[in-house]
């Protein structure tokens, strides 16, 4: 009993939290495409800052990362495909899965990490110093002048940074080609682009934006959470990461079995 | 009840508060005319800040009105509550700087926001409002390299950037030296007599109290104990009052079972 009595209350829990999530996005999206129309300028130089912060500082590590799992999948398919004598389906293989799957998702690990985490400390610590309290009493609204901001950077980044991922993991994947099985770097590239259909990139890129959102959205929403206290802003950003994860499975589960049943 | 007279800058009715189950403040009526300095005073967790939080709509009221400049603030829709927002400064308790702006950039924020000022004017402003807080030249610093004092200074030049008509000050001059708390005491006087300026203070320092106080409050756990002229209160023989402005302590726990029973949280054992 006790055991269906937590499940329903996780459930509960679970659903206020994205209506929490929602609500903050749905507010974040009022002052980014209506509020403008009413005099609330959108504050362009803030998101263009964010955006370096999410997007160029990202590149090192996510190029280097992603440039592994590009060579990591070919390993894994050549490991699959060495027994059918298939090695020349590796390029393929590597750039569907980049391109699809794991370019997107990847890129939304290091944005968490960088990005979404940070959004909850800063938040976060404005909240316990009174900070968003100050902003309110100046009259500027702490969801447009903090959120929107990021909305727009990370909801620009993320696909640029996905995009720049599946690059970076076909040059991975050559490496393979390469070296471990027969291509010439030039042939690698050739059968990469002649595997790769429109479809593949768009809806990884579809993702990617889906991703920027969802990750702003827990972690300004953890941010605007925290309690009273320095130790209550380490376990926003804590919770920030965790549910940020989470939830960006939880996207991806949707969107591939959407693009699934559409045959996409 | 009465209508809050409109002429007043700030009136409060039957102002109740509270934090989940505790109630905070348990009814407050009081108002201040245009051009006046009120002064609350009160204990460490009487209510004080809530208060002012309560009356620049940060905190929501469980019942009870708060009229600004004639507008029942609860009734305000959101636009209309930060026009009114934008004729308001409050310096907080603790300062509440951007920790990610230099101490310039905090006080031109409002500036650059809701006032299409060039730039060269926002710097002169800034400038001068820095000035009159005796921060001249720490435009460049983060609220992290300043010391506490000068955060709060910081703080009241953020809050006065806007030449608002109300200000609010949550103990303004609380862990200055005494030189700079009688350098705030005086810039408030100024800010009363050259722009007529209601000034609502929060302070634990009797001698400013007394220095700029037109009418002072004392509130007590919630509650209204006095409120009255600078001269009725000095005056007055209410014993809560003389206990605050002669500043006798607490009476001793007169019991000895009591001061266990305060040490241990439990009841004493009855005596048969
Ligand atoms: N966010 C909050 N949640 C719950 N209780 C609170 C909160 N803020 C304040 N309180 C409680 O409200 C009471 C009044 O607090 P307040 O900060 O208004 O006191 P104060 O008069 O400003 O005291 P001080 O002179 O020390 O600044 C305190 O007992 C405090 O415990
Ligand atoms: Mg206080």
């Amino acid at each position: 009993m006790a055991f269906f009595d937590s499940i329903g209350r996780n459930a509960i829990g679970g659903l206020a939290y994205v209506g929490g999530l929602a609500r903050l996005s749905g507010r974040a999206a009022y002052y980014t495409l209506i509020g403008p129309f009413r005099g609330k300028a959108l504050r362009w130089s803030r998101a263009f800052h964010q955006a370096m912060a999410v997007g160029v500082e990202a590149l090192p590590i996510l190029s280097t990362i992603t440039f592994f799992v590009g060579l990591i999948l070919a390993l894994q398919g050549a490991y699959e495909l060495r027994k059918f004598g298939a090695l020349q389906y590796v390029a393929g293989g590597v750039a569907v899965s980049m391109t699809r799957e794991l370019g997107p998702l990847m890129t939304a690990i290091v944005v968490i990490g960088r990005s979404g985490s940070a959004f909850a400390a800063e938040i976060g610590t404005m909240k316990v110093t009174e900070e968003i309290d100050a902003l309110t009493t100046m009259a500027l609204n702490p969801i447009q002048f903090l959120v929107t901001p990021k909305f727009l950077a990370m909801i620009v980044m993320l696909p640029c940074l996905t995009t720049w991922a599946d690059f970076m993991g076909v040059m991975g994947g050559a490496v393979f080609g390469v070296t471990g099985a027969s291509f010439t770097f030039g042939g690698y590239v050739q059968a990469t682009l002649d595997a790769l259909l429109k479809r593949d990139i768009i809806t990884g890129l579809i993702k990617a934006v889906m991703f920027g959102a969802v990750i702003t959205a827990v972690g300004c929403y953890e941010g605007f959470e925290t309690g009273g206290g320095a130790e209550e802003v380490g376990r926003s950003t804590t919770s920030a990461v965790v549910m940020s994860i989470f939830m960006v499975i939880i996207v991806d589960l949707i969107f591939t079995s959407l693009f699934y049943l559409l045959g996409r | 009840m009465s209508t809050p007279d409109t002429e007043k800058t700030l009136s409060v009715r039957d102002l109740r508060v509270r934090y989940g189950e505790r109630e905070i403040l348990h009814g407050i009526s009081f108002d201040v005319p245009r051009g006046e300095t009120l002064v609350i005073l009160g204990g460490s967790g009487s209510g004080k800040s809530t208060l002012l939080r309560t009356l620049v709509g940060l905190q929501p009221a469980t019942s009870g009105e708060v009229w600004i400049r004639g507008q029942d603030i609860a009734k305000l829709s959101e636009e209309d509550l930060d026009e009114t927002r934008k004729k308001i400064g409050l310096s907080f308790q603790g300062g509440a700087l951007f920790g990610s702006m230099t101490v310039g950039e905090n006080v031109c924020l409002p500036l650059r926001e809701h006032t299409q000022l060039e730039e060269s004017t926002i710097q002169i402003i800034m400038r001068l409002k820095l000035e009159q807080v005796g921060l001249a030249g720490f435009e460049n610093y983060m609220p992290s390299q300043l010391s506490g004092g000068m955060k709060k200074r910081a703080a009241v030049a953020r809050a006065m950037a806007m030449d608002p008509e109300i200000l609010f000050f949550d103990e303004p001059s609380a862990g200055l030296d005494p030189i700079i708390a009688a350098g705030i005491d005086n810039l408030i006087l100024k800010l009363k007599k050259a722009f007529r300026m209601t000034i609502i203070v929060v302070t634990h320092e009797l001698a400013s109290a007394f220095l700029i106080a037109d009418s002072m409050l004392l509130i007590n756990k919630g509650d209204i104990v006095a409120h009255g002229s600078r001269e009725e209160m000095e005056k007055s023989t209410h014993p809560r009052v003389r206990q605050f402005l002669d500043r006798v302590p607490e009476p001793e726990v007169a019991e000895e079972m009591d001061y266990l029973q305060m040490l241990t949280g439990e009841a004493p054992p009855r005596a048969l």
